[in-house]
């Protein structure tokens, strides 16, 4: 069998390092020894289809899973998951998850003493269309604090988990708001070293995804690793 | 245009309401062609703590050594009953498991032969891009000639990629996943 087509390889400063001491987990839980490169073999170039018999059609209106409607500013994400030489990359997985409008996530390990909302989950899943288009109804999610530093904040952001087609298009991202103050201080933020790149996961209001007296809307665009346009010689 | 990578963020600590479904950590059911074996393993810090907010992902091989995948051409058989993907969630001492099937080998670069083994994907809070390794078994004569084990050197380094049989326990095999320090886990560049 002929070598598969391999993908790009890690774009430079576009991805964060494993250590990045101002984010404080990251000090004992990153590898010290250098990472081992290897070739891309049938393993790492197949992966999971996964989801398809899972998914339903509620599961990407977040504000229709409980009785009621939840508080907060109601917003749609949409947007489209491409490759790197643009192409779109269809009905694969985007799941994503978020804090309530208060900043509270209903995770048990959660303690900021903001109020729960008994309807609002705050996680939703969809697979993109054809064309690699997604979209979720949702609440816009508050800011909260943690402990990484003294009064450290997150800046509202909402998390993206997708699988694209292979091993190696894995991504668990996280979208953030434009002009949210928090962002020059966040440090799982600034540790993308391409502040260009960095930029790449604030989204973008958008007018014409705002539905009129409904939902504002913001554009998140995902770009995952592409393949080379040539077969790599291993 | 632009078609720069986005880049990676950690899964951060609470994924467990979202990501994780009951029985994503069995991959197998009845019907599944194989034989059956059991991951089981702590992921640990550089202080040799575990960490319960992990998550693993697991991808593999069926029995027959092909992957359910459209770019996988090998004419070899699928099998209706097995996907190859697995997820699960560290618990309060850091442990995860997987049931499933030994995979066959699958090619490597060139002509040559992978050992059985499967992929492996580490997110967890602290981790701000996904850690990548594999699992090979001990008791797997192919490890020799294995492509990808063989760019490890050092026997001991070489070990942490190496399942071992659970003592008494049979198919049973144990994976401790080192994030950091003393016996840390191989990690790939891919």
């Amino acid at each position: 069998m002929a070598d598969p087509i391999s993908y790009n390889r890690e774009e430079k400063g576009a991805q964060p390092p494993n250590l990045f001491p101002p984010y404080v987990s990251s000090i004992k839980r990153a590898p010290q020894q250098r990472l081992l490169l290897v070739p891309q073999t049938l393993s790492e170039v197949t992966g999971p289809v996964y989801g398809h018999s899972k998914v339903l059609p509620d599961d990407s209106d977040l504000t229709r899973q409980h009785q009621g409607a939840p508080l907060g500013e109601r917003i749609i994400v949409s947007g489209r998951v491409l490759d790197e030489n643009g192409r779109p990359v269809p009905h694969t997985l985007v799941e994503i998850w978020q804090a309530n409008a208060a900043g509270r996530y209903i995770h048990h390990g959660d303690q900021h003493p903001a109020p729960l909302d008994p309807n609002f989950t705050g996680a939703g899943r969809m697979l993109t269309d054809a064309e690699g288009g997604y979209k979720f109804v949702t609440v816009k999610p508050g800011a909260y604090p943690w402990r990484n530093h003294p009064n450290a904040w997150r800046p509202a952001h909402i998390h993206f988990s997708l699988f694209g087609p292979s091993f190696l298009t894995r991504l668990v991202t996280q979208m953030y708001f434009p002009g949210d103050p928090l962002i020059p201080h966040d440090p799982i933020y600034n540790a993308v070293p391409d502040k260009k790149a960095a930029a790449r996961m604030i989204s973008r209001f958008n007018f014409d995804t705002t539905m009129p007296e409904w939902a504002l809307g913001f554009q998140f665009d995902i770009v995952l690793r592409g393949r080379n346009a040539t077969p790599m010689e291993q | 245009m632009s078609f720069g990578q986005t880049p990676s963020q950690t899964v951060g600590p609470f994924f467990h309401f979202a990501l994780p479904y009951n029985g994503d950590e069995v991959l197998v059911t009845d019907r599944t062609l194989g034989e059956r074996i059991t991951i089981e393993g702590t992921v640990l810090d550089g202080e040799s703590e575990p960490i319960p907010d992990a998550l693993i992902e697991i991808w593999q091989a069926n029995a027959a050594g092909r992957y359910d995948h459209p770019d996988d051409q090998q004419d070899k058989p699928l099998d209706p009953a097995f996907h190859g993907f697995g997820r699960c969630p560290t618990d309060k001492s850091g442990r995860f498991h997987f049931h499933t099937i030994r995979p066959g080998p699958v090619p490597g670069p060139g002509n040559t032969l992978q050992a059985p083994h499967i992929n492996v994907t580490v997110f967890a809070r602290g981790v701000l891009k996904q850690l990548v390794t594999r699992i090979y078994f001990e008791d797997e004569e192919k490890n020799a000639d294995d492509p990808i084990l063989g760019l490890v050197v050092e026997p001991e380094r070489r070990a942490t990629l190496i399942a071992k049989k659970k003592s008494g326990d049979k198919n049973v095999y144990v994976m401790d996943i080192h994030l950091q320090g003393t016996g840390e886990t191989v990690f790939f560049d891919v």
